[in-house]
């Protein structure tokens, strides 16, 4: 797995710079396996994993939205379960593997169901929440995919959607749910 | 650059570099220039653009509103690919950079009209005034739900019949052909005699040398090929795989953050700050004194919180660090009273003795009913990324209203907005609160203090207590109601008038109407906030003609019926949502079922819920829409937008509330600002009918009814009438309520 550090021109002059300044400070060297790719970041261990994704890593797919656990809109995958990146500390992450928005169809070409979904059913709105939205949604559909009404429920009542699109969310999920069955039933027809 | 050969408000066309553009100018003038370097890149020249055609044949459209999930790029080329006859999947989007070229006169106009209907002006009456009068107020707004209906109308499909208009006849003058003969479609023109066709980009440099027709045909619905479908909206791909740039998510070599804390009394100001309290917390970098706010600036925005968290700081309150709600509540009512008192009332509308009916009428009935502030609480928080340098500030950011944004932030810094660029980015919620530049104006002063780009971010807690807020309101009803049980009189007396100003008018056929309102000042700063006073006001009297149906002993959507006799165009979406929802119908027990309809920004749209109660709660479970826009530009775009307008209404009838204690906002986050989630939201089913007329909006129109109709239905399980949002105050069980506010 190659070790990469962040390739923007502000992670590096932030990383000069506190490796000048802050030889000796609470930030240490950690590394994070997201969507594959393991990153090198100097942050402050504690600092949530959503503003290192975001601010060190520089994949900003994965929003802020209330920096404590009440909205979704920061839901990323920590070993293919969805939970709330703006509280939980990176050092929690660190040896995990943590999926995000640009890693969701992990390293398959083309979109996620659901993501194809969220295209044929006109999902977003604002958008802002979405990365989200198909975060949980695609948590869900790896361990049930043939979830019910109430299951939906269950799984995405932890997301917020301030433009109201509850209802296509809804029917996004069960299109995608479909269409991740039909992949299923076509692998197993191939053998 | 190009000619400028008529004064009429379509200009001309430029060629350069292959690149053909039409546009609309409002007068003839040399500002083309200013525009120019904003819009082109290397080769393409272009004017007050709203189109341009590459030799490619790909045509751009510049879209002059910005993109808040209504679907507006998407809609706004829709009508200019229509008009042009273009083939729509060679039509690409831009979004107009902010300039005062692109200012919204359209949006002026129709907020200054103040009606939803607006006189047929679609060319004639373009003259130029309400164009300098935006520009003078620095409109650039995408609001009102205006978008479609000012701009698409005016702009966009004259702009695209116009450019139809000389391609035809640039293809019959090459072909030597009557112009009769050619005809356009799919971005060719073909002649079927000879058997010739060509591409719009072949005719193009030689139809930028032909004057633009002042007025040209626009197409009657029936010709439409584009409007009244749904293509796929074009922002949708990138909010998908988190490619879509919100202003949250710029980045600047550089960069470095800021994280802020307001004086929590509106009106407060820094008293002082013990800068030593975070000096040698790792990353900080300066401690800004804002005056009414403090901003810490470190490398990461992580260090910027935790530093301000620890910033040791102290607020004076302003002098209204002793104001409850409660407070503000009987200030409202007392002025209503001492109003009413004084016949000191101010005259919203009248018609016949109101006075006189009521004293007249064989039974009198009066409620009155509260709402409280809200705020817009978008899911993403305010930010602003900002650069001061050389002698200018750049901005980058969502905003509704960038040339407002250019102006307020420059002027706080010093500098003309001339020298403040604003570069919009997608929009993480606007609903009316990202028209308002206190951001740019708090972002650009810090920048102003540093010499790097700064990205300032909002905490959800500061976003939910310096917002703009929906106004809080007591409205009072009086009635008068004749032997039959049909109103006679109706009087109704509100606090504070904002806009728009048929808010409170009501469809019905009552002869003799006085509707007043007194002025009772707050210090909790006001907003736009999605539809504006409709959200109050169709919850006030919406509820109330439910309530004089059920004194009347009528069934409360043929009692509304009855009095739309002379309002076909509610009548008919009234029917349909009764017929659809299956009104009339048993409903199971602990449901209820209840009706609404109300008319905002040109569109009327009637709504039906079905509500569940719950261990005493209520929970919608069933919305039927009916929307008549006059035309639906894209159908399954308003769908959507109703759909979004249900859950933002719900949200706010069922839990909205903002609170003042000690003068500050009460509530800070999601935990006691609840949003309606998907486990509580309703099936929605929206039917649209095209009544013809007018353009009507599509962001607004579909929240001011579900409060009432969800109230409504409410009634209808449990006989309680609720008069004081939100709902999820009360514990609907049986024997249970014996508050004041409900009956």
């Amino acid at each position: 797995m190659a070790i990469r550090t962040p390739s923007s021109l502000a992670a590096r002059r932030r990383l000069q710079y506190r490796n000048h300044r802050y030889l000796t400070g609470r930030n240490t060297i950690i590394t994070l396996s997201i969507n594959g790719t393991s990153y090198a970041v100097e942050v402050d261990p504690t600092t949530p994993l959503l503003w290192v994704i975001r601010d060190s890593v520089g994949l900003t797919g994965t929003k802020f939205g209330c920096g404590i656990a009440r909205c979704g809109a920061c839901t990323v995958h920590l070993n293919g379960s969805p939970i709330r990146s703006c509280v939980t500390p990176a050092s929690a992450a660190v040896g995990q593997q943590i999926t995000t928005i640009e890693g969701v169809n992990n390293g398959r070409p083309g979109l996620h169901p659901v993501q194809q979904a969220w295209i044929d059913e006109q999902v977003p709105q604002c958008g802002y929440c979405q990365s989200g939205q198909i975060m949980s949604a695609a948590a869900l559909l790896e361990r049930n995919s043939t979830p019910s009404d109430a299951d939906i429920d269950l799984a995405m009542a932890g997301n917020i959607c301030r433009c109201g699109a509850y209802p296509r969310i809804r029917k996004g999920i069960k299109r995608a749910a479909g269409a991740i069955n039909a992949l299923r039933d076509q692998a197993q027809a191939d053998g | 650059m190009g000619k400028w050969t008529r004064r009429a408000f379509i200009t001309t066309a430029v060629t350069a570099g292959g690149v053909v553009v039409f546009g609309v100018a409002i007068r003839r003038g040399d500002r083309s220039d200013q525009v120019a370097g904003l819009v082109g890149s290397d080769g393409d020249a272009l004017f007050d653009v709203w189109l341009k055609i590459s030799p490619d044949n790909t045509l751009t459209a510049i879209v002059p509103h910005a993109e808040m999930g209504q679907g507006v790029h998407t809609s706004l080329a829709m009508m200019l690919a229509d008009e042009l006859d273009a083939n729509w999947s060679q039509v690409r989007i831009e979004e107009a950079p902010c300039h005062k070229e692109y200012a919204n006169y359209a949006l002026a106009r129709g907020f200054s009209i103040g009606d939803a209907d607006f006189p047929s002006w679609l060319i004639d009456s373009v003259d130029g005034l309400f164009f300098r009068a935006s520009q003078v107020m620095a409109l650039q707004l995408t609001g009102g739900s205006t978008s479609v209906r000012t701009t698409g109308q005016i702009a966009m499909r004259v702009t695209g019949a116009a450019a139809r208009a000389v391609l035809l006849q640039a293809a019959a003058d090459e072909w030597q052909v009557d112009l009769e003969e050619v005809y356009a479609r799919d971005s060719m023109i073909y002649h079927d005699a000879s058997g010739r066709d060509a591409t719009f980009a072949h005719f193009a440099p030689a139809a930028a040398t032909l004057p633009l027709p002042n007025k040209p045909v626009l197409k009657t619905s029936g010709q439409f090929r584009i409007m009244g479908t749904s293509p796929q909206r074009r922002d949708v791909p990138a909010k998908i795989d988190g490619t879509a740039r919100f202003g949250i998510d710029t980045t600047l070599p550089g960069m470095k953050y800021a994280a802020v804390r307001a004086a929590p009394v509106f009106g407060g100001r820094v008293a002082s700050i013990d800068n030593a309290s975070v000096q040698d917390m790792p990353g900080v970098r300066k401690v800004i004194d804002l005056g009414d706010a403090v901003a810490v600036v470190a490398d990461g925005y992580w260090q910027a919180r935790q530093a301000l968290e620890q910033l040791a700081v102290v607020f004076d309150d302003g002098g209204y660090g002793d104001r409850e709600q409660g407070d503000i509540f009987r200030q409202f009512a007392a002025d209503l009273d001492e109003s009413a008192a004084q016949h000191e009332e101010h005259t919203d509308f009248s018609s016949g003795d109101a006075e006189r009916s009521l004293a007249a009428a064989d039974q009198i009935v009066a409620a009155e009913y509260r709402v409280p502030y809200l705020a817009h609480a978008t899911m993403e928080p305010m930010n602003c990324t900002a650069w001061v340098h050389d002698g200018k500030c750049e901005l980058w950011l969502g905003t509704q209203n960038p040339l407002e944004f250019a102006k307020s932030a420059g002027k706080a810094i010093g500098l003309s907005a001339s020298n403040v660029t604003v570069y919009n980015q997608y929009l993480g919620g606007g609903f009316g609160r990202r028209a308002f530049s206190d951001i740019a104006v708090q972002a650009a002063r810090v920048a102003a203090e540093v010499h790097y780009p700064v990205k300032l971010i909002w905490s959800r807690e500061e976003d939910m207590r310096h917002d703009f807020y929906r106004q809080a309101s007591i409205s009072r009803f009086r009635a008068g109601l004749d032997a039959t049980g049909k109103p006679v009189a109706w009087h109704n007396h509100y606090v504070n008038k904002h806009e728009p100003a048929e808010a409170p008018h009501i469809p019905y056929g009552i002869d003799a109407q006085l509707i007043v309102y007194t002025d009772s000042d707050s210090h909790v700063p006001w907003g736009y906030w999605r539809s504006v006073d409709h959200s109050l006001h169709a919850f006030f009297t919406e509820s109330f003609i439910d309530e004089l149906a059920i004194a009347a002993g009528q069934d409360p959507y043929t009692y509304r019926r009855e009095l739309l006799a002379n309002a076909p165009r509610f009548r008919a979406v009234l029917d349909m949502a009764a017929e659809k929802a299956g009104w009339g119908d048993t409903v199971a027990e602990n449901f209820g079922r209840g009706i609404a309809v109300h008319r905002s920004f040109g569109s009327i749209v009637a709504q039906v819920a079905d509500v569940e109660i719950v261990d005493g709660k209520a929970i919608a479970r069933r919305v039927v829409c009916v929307v008549d826009p006059g035309y639906a530009i894209h159908p399954d775009g308003l769908i959507a937008q109703m759909e979004s307008g249900i859950a933002y209404g719900l949200t706010a009838a069922l839990y909205g509330e903002i609170s003042i204690r000690r003068g500050a906002v009460a509530q800070s986050n999601f935990h006691d600002y609840k949003i309606l989630r998907i486990d509580e939201a309703p099936a929605i089913e929206t039917y649209i009918v095209n009544g013809g007329g007018p353009l009507g909006g599509a962001g607004e129109p579909g929240t001011p009814p579900i409060a009432p109709a969800f109230t409504n239905a409410i009634y209808d399980a449990t006989g309680i009438r609720i008069r004081t949002l939100p709902v999820s105050q009360y514990d609907l069980r049986p024997g249970n309520l014996q508050d004041q506010d409900v009956a």
